[in-house]
């Protein structure tokens, strides 16, 4: 049962743990009593969030399988990065926190315009094949990205593809990525633009617009008969997505010193989707924790070395195959039920069949 | 033969379809829904031919047949989940031709559906205020923001809905999640739903299927209830005769595609071809 | 010349991806479940080859059907261990839990055989032929992989078509609870249908690293990507469509790469498939379903 005041609640504990989360962090910044490497995940742990909310919008609330979300965090990292050294070295623009913005706008707006000109061809397929062909565009995305040479020359920006030759300082460099980028993230940033997209995407599926997304992922049809334009609906859960995922990109492109576009392959967007699943489809705060204990936890692993992806691997298998044991679920339900059910929107399909299914 | 003439000769002439009956009340009023000739073909088969029909204003239809002679079909033409081969479909006095679902929902056609589609993983208030979309509306950036509006819009969707939901008693249920709903109230919630589309013709799909006698009875009194309230027509189908001699005023009966007889509920239970098509015939001798 | 030397060498990489796109095509069929670890047991399988022939000194037919043998109980293993509990589970669940196994077999190929690429040996042995003079060169391997192919093209359709599995893989892969209602063994059939896409991987897999002889942990992944985005192209459950659209994304990606640009071949092969699934929702030669409502 969903009432009104279970859903405030669910929003409380969301906004509270994450607020919670980064004062307690920032206190350890400031006592330093923060080990190194987790403070060198902060930021990249506020992106993956990001990612993992917003494909949770795609996966969970709009029910699509997503499988290149990297993509536009692909896109929105090099714009980002193009964008903060075109201010930096063309117009001597030294304010960080003023290039962190313009780039974060102009970020997200490229992944934005990329999501209407994917989503356009990519919601008129269902099911698997709306699948792979997300894949493919994330794919081509990467490819693409291994071509692009971009240089301020001046004031000027100055594009090659498939050519290198182009005057000035380069700023993208082909597959050779990025080089040599002023690291102007910040975890205060991170922190903002978290709840910026906590605010967006729980807002946005408790409105008329969320409701329609939502009706259209569990039964398009009588959605249709009901006069709610699906197309649309899908469309804007998958450019919203895409625009956070933009930013998020930003944010991690602009937190590293060299970044090549083959990072964001299809393994990134297959990561931030195991992020979703684990964390509860359609679960927002779900995605939140899962995304943070995922980015923390191999790193807390290294000392195991090659036999840490091994173990992520085995835990990913055997949380699937246990978690969806019809014995074991009855028996988490009847002891942990009482303890979770309160808090718990149940905004995903429970048939998540319907996920990738064909109508 | 000259160009003038060879036109003319292939010009095909088609009766008009003219012995449709509304009710007295209706009569002089644009009719909700006119069918022209309506057919669909599936790979050769023709599952619908020649289907011809009016509605009055707040006339209260049924549509009848054995399994299978193409019910549904006739109700997946007029909100266009399929497009006709043949024949023009109006509403309202607009033709339909090429429109979507969509769109024919904006016209002010709304369904049930036979199978239950409900927004299952969502709450009966949220099911309600789907219908409510184009009702209540205010955009995107509203809702994220939370502008006043948005406010304002909400409290307003949530009063209708809660109205709505009383024309079944269903105000309680409000915060329930659909899909965990007994049967008969997922029936009774799809019609709520359609309704809060605000139409002008409800299409009713089996609305009675796995109801009891008693419930039958009552949702009977709720249909006829509703046409009153809201003073618009209603077309459904049921295999439940006594919900349907109860409360339709025309019949219109289907077998194999075909209209096979129209007319009154006592005109209809005594037309032997009816009767043929669902008893078949009486051997001779 | 050169062009028919790029068509031939298109229709060889096309035969490779169609040997593995049948494995998911099956699988989806038949299970209805993106198998994402198929690719990485092409890579188990190209390792085993290599084991036997460098290291246990096996004969290349022999070094061939012990991956064979392998590859088809590790899919077995693998459908049994993974998948079968996940019956019921959501079909998300399920393609967590092939990239999990994909994961683990990279891991483990990592543990067992290192990340330095293995440079794997001409187990082939069969000279070029050369054609028009000398003007075109085919490479034994290239001629190897296509008449493998074929045979398993043949050998296939005679399965499906001509035996009682065959019937049974069709049945369960048309409705499988009326499959299951009519007497048939729906386990046994998708342990069967894993076993089938498994040996056809070893194969892949062996003649992949006799026409590109890097062998690394993840050689198996992009082919598996490709191949499963050719079963796509095709129509993914349709066994003429996974070898046609093998065969077509093959000879896209060759001639791409030599007629437009070597950098976006990738890119090319991609945007083809978004172009045919624009055109036909539903792969060359998929069925369409329609909702009944």
């Amino acid at each position: 049962m969903k009432t009104k005041r279970s859903k405030l609640i669910y929003n409380l504990v969301t906004f509270g743990l994450v607020i919670a989360a980064f004062i307690i962090m920032t206190v350890m910044i400031n006592n330093k009593t923060i080990s190194r490497s987790l403070k060198g995940q902060l930021i990249p742990i506020c992106s993956w969030i990001m990612m993992a909310v917003s494909l949770n919008l795609v996966v969970g609330i709009s029910g699509e399988l997503s499988l290149g979300h990297a993509g536009f965090m692909s896109i929105g990292a090099f714009t980002g990065i193009v964008v903060s050294g075109w201010l930096l070295n063309g117009f001597q623009m030294e304010d960080p926190t003023l290039r962190l913005v313009l780039a974060l706008i102009a970020g997200g707006v490229t992944a934005g315009v990329a999501g209407v000109l994917i989503g356009i061809p990519v919601l008129r397929l269902r099911g698997d094949y709306l699948a792979i062909v997300t894949l493919a565009f994330g794919e081509i995305i990467k490819n693409v990205m291994n071509c692009i040479y971009v240089s301020v020359d001046g004031t000027q920006l100055r594009f090659g593809f498939l050519n290198n030759t182009i005057p000035g300082t380069i700023l993208l460099n082909g597959p050779n990525g990025a080089k040599g980028v002023k690291t102007i993230s910040t975890f205060t940033a991170g922190f903002i633009l978290v709840l910026i997209t906590l605010a967006v995407v729980l807002n946005l599926v408790n409105s008329r617009a969320g409701r329609a997304i939502k009706a259209t992922r569990d039964n398009r049809i009588a959605a249709e008969s009901m006069g709610v334009p699906v197309t649309r609906y899908k469309m804007m859960a998958f450019v919203t997505a895409a625009v956070i995922a933009g930013m998020a990109g930003v944010l991690y492109g602009l937190n590293m010193a060299t970044l090549v576009p083959t990072k964001f392959s299809f393994n990134e967007s297959i990561n931030v989707l195991v992020f979703v699943v684990m964390g509860g489809i359609g679960n927002i705060l779900g995605s939140v924790i899962s995304a943070t204990a995922l980015t923390i936890l191999p790193e807390k692993l290294r000392f195991l070395q090659n036999y840490r992806m091994l173990i992520y691997a085995v835990v990913l298998i055997l949380v699937m195959v246990l978690g969806n044991n019809p014995t074991l679920k009855s028996w988490f339900r009847s002891v942990f039920g009482r303890l979770f059910r309160r808090g718990k929107p149940e905004d995903g399909p429970d048939g998540e069949k319907e996920v990738a299914r064909h109508e | 033969m000259s160009e003038e003439r060879k036109r003319r000769s292939d010009t095909r002439m088609v009766p008009y379809p003219s012995q449709a009956i509304v009710p007295e009340r209706d009569v002089g009023k644009q009719p909700v829904l006119e069918t022209r000739h309506l057919g669909i073909e599936f790979g050769g088969l023709k599952a619908v031919e020649d289907f011809n029909m009016i509605i009055g204003r707040t006339e209260i239809a049924g549509l009848i047949g054995p399994n299978g002679a193409g019910k549904t079909t006739v109700f997946n033409l007029l909100t266009k989940v399929y497009e006709p081969t043949t024949g023009t479909v109006l509403i309202n006095g607009r033709d339909t031709k090429g429109l979507s679902i969509v769109q024919t929902a904006h016209l002010g056609v709304a369904r049930t559906f036979q199978n239950i589609r409900l927004f299952s993983q969502m709450t009966v208030e949220e099911n309600v205020r789907i219908g409510l979309h184009n009702q209540i509306r205010y955009d995107m950036f509203t809702g994220i923001l939370r502008l006043p509006r948005y406010w304002q819009q909400e409290r307003r969707q949530h009063e209708e809905t809660l109205e709505l939901l009383s024309i079944f008693g269903m105000q309680d249920l409000a915060d329930v999640r659909a899909g965990s709903l007994p049967y008969g109230a997922q029936r009774r919630l799809e019609i709520v739903r359609a309704l809060a589309t605000n139409p002008s013709l409800l299409l009713l799909d089996e609305p009675a299927a796995g109801m009891n006698p008693h419930e039958t009875e009552e949702l009977m009194e709720n249909i006829a209830r509703i046409r009153d309230q809201f003073q618009i027509a209603i077309l459904l189908i049921e295999h439940d005769m006594s919900l349907v001699m109860g409360v339709c005023e025309g019949i219109c009966v289907l077998n194999f595609g075909r209209i096979i007889a129209k007319g009154t509920a006592d005109e209809i239970q005594n037309n032997p071809v009816v009767i043929e098509a669902y008893l078949g015939r009486r051997k001779e001798g | 010349m050169a062009f028919l030397s790029n068509l031939v060498n298109g229709i060889s990489l096309g035969s490779i991806y169609a040997m593995i796109a049948l494995g998911y095509t099956m699988v989806y069929g038949i299970a209805k479940m993106l198998n994402f670890a198929h690719g990485d047991v092409i890579m188990v399988g190209a390792y085993l080859a290599f084991c036997a022939a460098q290291y246990w000194g096996m004969p290349p037919l022999v070094a061939l059907l012990i991956a064979m043998v392998a590859c088809t109980v590790l899919g077995m293993t693998i459908e049994k261990l993974a998948y079968a509990p996940l019956r019921q589970a959501t079909s998300l669940a399920v393609l967590i839990t092939a990239i999990g196994m994909s994961y683990l077999l990279q891991n483990t190929a990592l543990l067992i055989w290192g990340a330095n690429p293995k440079v794997f040996p001409d187990l082939i042995g069969l000279d070029s032929l050369q054609l028009f003079g000398g003007e075109l060169v085919i490479k034994g391997a290239t001629l190897v992989t296509i008449a493998a192919n074929i045979v398993i093209m043949v050998v296939l359709t005679l399965f499906i078509n001509r035996t009682r599995m065959g019937k049974a893989m069709r049945c369960v892969s048309e409705d499988r609870g009326a499959a299951e209602l009519m007497g048939i063994n729906v386990n046994r059939t998708i342990s069967a249908t894993f076993a089938i896409g498994s040996c056809l991987a070893a194969v892949a897999g062996f003649l992949l690293c006799s026409s590109y002889p890097m062998l690394q942990p993840t050689t198996g992944s992009m082919p598996g990507i490709k191949a499963f985005t050719a079963a796509v192209f095709g129509g993914i459950g349709s066994i003429p469509g996974a070898m046609i659209g093998g065969i077509l994304l093959g000879v896209i990606e060759i001639l791409g790469k030599a007629y437009v640009s070597t950098e976006l071949g990738d890119a090319i092969v991609f945007a083809v498939l978004i172009i045919v699934l624009l055109v036909r929702p539903t792969g060359l030669l998929g069925k369409v379903q329609r909702e009944k409502v």
